[in-house]
């Protein structure tokens, strides 16, 4: 069955021509840029995902695809055709929408089959592209039900398959999951990327839940105020931030200010009032300015009773800081400690209970190292 | 267990006090209107006989329920002056409905689409006439119409006409006046409806290839039943049964039921017929109330 669903013609020149080119959009309302020159390529058969706070422009963006909103400025460009002023109803791209928006008088067939016989399809055709994504969904038996007659789970299928039944080149998704449980709704996320898999649809998925970016999307944009902070893989976005507020917003992160007082080696020497002298890998793009910060994230901050066993190459490399455990979750899979330095700061550690039985657990107001290497750091501008 | 426990003692109080009124002001007077219905016109006071005197005991009783018949009736079917009335009655109702639907939706759906603060704005403005008198604006409109009134002014000074138009005493006048009258109510049903589609639904039709034009009729216009339904009924129902209004803005030539009422309750001083007249009446009306019945339980029934 799934076998008759959207499965879009091959594309020449995949790599060269992105299917979508977003080129220095912006939109105002009033004086307020919700989207400011914004600029994004995104490549056939992706799975995009667009991640920021709420009010950062991401829901807007991705109405000016769907094209319920009209950019002030730039282009949008559909396999080279400027969409910017195409009206939403002639648009090859269909929108999942925050609570479904399902037509609350018509049943779950006939929401299904709205867009195909807006299209002229034959009855027939309907038919069987409707059963196909009954099939898919696993919406059989409900074909007869009203929208207010479905769960929450439910509903959410049946606007994915509203939305997949035109097939269209970009299928958009705001925040499709947010209404769901958090059981359910990690179970959808692997749905959903099993689905866009087995489509080869381009999906651009809108949320403001970082986990949920992570999960699906092979790229995420982190928007706020309008821009894109920063385009990348879920690992360099959280391995390799570009700034500061990237850092912080994607993750939990330890973060030290201070000043570089040495390079050599591909190594920056950083002394920081809370954290002592800290020894750091050179950034990929070398930061000019005295003035940075390091990141850490959490689970490369470990904890040892002493200082790690001093290992001939690196022991001199090695960042350790003292300090005093103050609190300690056990999460299950994974305990996270605060530790208090000997400098008043707090630095987070967590690791994994990798063991049954309590090896490596530390108490509350037990005196430890806590240690990290100069790859662990991520150096940024203030 | 819930359902046993479903009200609480001033609760199953409350919710049998709507039925107490309706049995007090509503079935009791209409047990009246019934018993006097199946009575003979008499001259006496009160103008029919007979009289249950119910001081007098059963035995009383029991020949003046003999007397009771349903001549009246008879002759409501005989004279065709009744029918004549009835039908016109349900004519105007249906063709003054069907305007105030045509004008009553517009109206309504521009309201629900104006930005927030404006809907409030525009509510007020259908509802301020009614803090003035109805019979006070039924003769405003009489003052407006009449042979030297301000419509017939405006119709000369503009050349439209050569000669002042006669427009009282028409059934324009009158249909402008129930018109006029009703639109409050069949606009904020309407209102109250079109208010609650959620604007995502035509962004969705959109979406999914609908011209707006198109998602009107799709989406839009199906989701507006219900107050389409209960409009019409609001307006329907006592445009039927209207006095005024037929009476004073349209002509002498035919009457609708409630004029021919009137005449038979206060001219004849023909109790019996005058009952007879309202009790098929309200027959007759139990069928468009039947049928809006029916459609609001299939609502509910879809909304669970």
């Amino acid at each position: 069955m799934a076998d008759e669903l959207p499965k879009p013609e091959p594309r020449v020149d995949v790599t060269d021509v992105p299917l979508l080119r977003i080129e220095g959009v912006t939109k105002k309302f009033g004086v307020f840029r919700a989207v400011d020159r914004l600029s994004l390529d995104i490549r056939a058969g992706e799975f995009f995902a667009l991640l920021g706070p709420s009010g950062c422009g991401k829901t807007t963006l991705l109405r000016m695809l769907a094209g319920f909103e009209t950019p002030d400025q730039g282009r949008i460009l559909l396999n080279g055709r400027d969409i910017a002023q195409v009206l939403p109803h002639r648009r090859p791209v269909n929108m999942m929408f925050q609570n479904y928006a399902l037509f609350p008088h018509l049943t779950v067939r006939e929401n299904i089959a709205f867009g195909l016989k807006r299209a002229g399809m034959p009855r027939s055709e309907i038919e069987k592209r409707v059963a196909g994504l009954v099939a898919l969904l696993k919406l059989q038996g409900m074909e007869k039900r009203r929208p207010d007659q479905l769960s929450g789970g439910q509903k959410q299928r049946v606007a994915l398959a509203r939305a997949l039944a035109r097939q269209p080149q970009v299928l958009l998704l705001d925040e499709p999951l947010a209404a769901l449980d958090k059981k359910l709704r990690e179970s959808t996320q692997l749905e959903l990327m099993e689905l866009q898999r087995r489509l080869r649809m381009t999906f651009i998925i809108v949320t403001h839940d970082q986990e949920e970016a992570m999960t699906v999307a092979h790229r995420i944009g982190v928007m706020d105020n309008g821009r894109l902070e920063q385009v990348a893989t879920p690992r360099e976005l959280y391995e390799a931030p570009n700034s500061r507020w990237i850092a912080e917003f994607v993750g939990d992160v330890n973060m030290f200010e201070g000043q570089v007082s040495s390079r050599e080696a591909g190594r920056l020497t950083i002394s920081t009032r809370d954290a002592g002298t800290i020894v750091a890998a050179e950034p990929r793009q070398p930061t000019p300015k005295a003035a940075v910060c390091v990141a850490i994230r959490p689970e490369k901050v470990k904890l040892a009773r002493r200082g790690p066993a001093s290992d001939s190459v690196n022991s001199r490399a090695i960042n350790r800081l003292e300090g005093i455990v103050t609190d300690v979750s056990y999460l299950g899979g994974l305990t996270t400690y605060k530790v208090k330095l000997d400098t008043g700061a707090v630095v987070r550690s967590s690791m994994a209970n990798t063991a049954r039985l309590e090896f490596d657990s530390y108490m509350a107001s037990q005196r430890v190292v806590a240690w990290f290497t100069p790859d662990d750091c991520v150096v940024l501008e203030q | 267990m819930s359902s046993r426990r479903t009200f609480t003692r001033p609760g199953r109080i409350a919710a049998i006090a709507p039925y107490l009124w309706l049995a007090l002001f509503f079935l009791v007077p209409f047990g009246f209107v019934l018993k006097i219905s199946l009575s003979q016109t008499a001259i006496a006071q009160p103008p029919y006989l007979p009289v249950f005197d119910l001081t007098q005991g059963w035995e009383a009783i029991k020949p003046a329920l003999a007397a009771l018949s349903l001549d009246n009736f008879r002759l409501l079917i005989s004279d065709n002056l009744y029918a004549l009335s009835y039908l016109r009655s349900l004519f105007v109702a249906a063709v003054s409905t069907s305007i105030l639907l045509v004008i009553g939706y517009p109206i309504a759906y521009g309201m629900a689409r104006l930005p927030r603060r404006w809907q409030a704005v525009a509510m007020m403005l259908v509802i301020v006439p009614f803090w003035t008198s109805f019979l006070i604006r039924i003769y405003a409109w009489i003052n407006i119409l009449q042979h030297d009134g301000l419509l017939n002014q405006v119709l000369l000074a503009l050349h439209l006409v050569s000669a002042p138009v006669v427009w009282l005493s028409t059934d324009s006048a009158m249909y402008l006046g129930i018109v006029y009258s009703y639109l409050p109510f069949m606009i904020l049903p309407l209102y109250a409806t079109l208010a609650k589609i959620d604007p995502a639904l035509l962004e969705a039709a959109g979406d999914l290839g609908s011209s707006p034009r198109q998602a009107f009729w799709q989406v839009t216009f199906p989701l507006s039943w219900p107050g389409i339904g209960a409009g019409v009924l609001l307006c329907f129902i006592p445009i039927v049964g209207e006095f005024v209004i037929p009476d004073l803005l349209a002509g002498s030539n035919s009457m609708m039921i409630g004029q021919t009422l009137w005449l038979e309750f206060f001219t004849n001083k023909d109790w019996p017929v005058a009952s007879a007249a309202a009790v098929v009446l309200l027959l007759l009306l139990l069928a468009p109330l039947t049928f809006y019945d029916r459609l609001q339980r299939r609502q509910l029934e879809g909304a669970r």
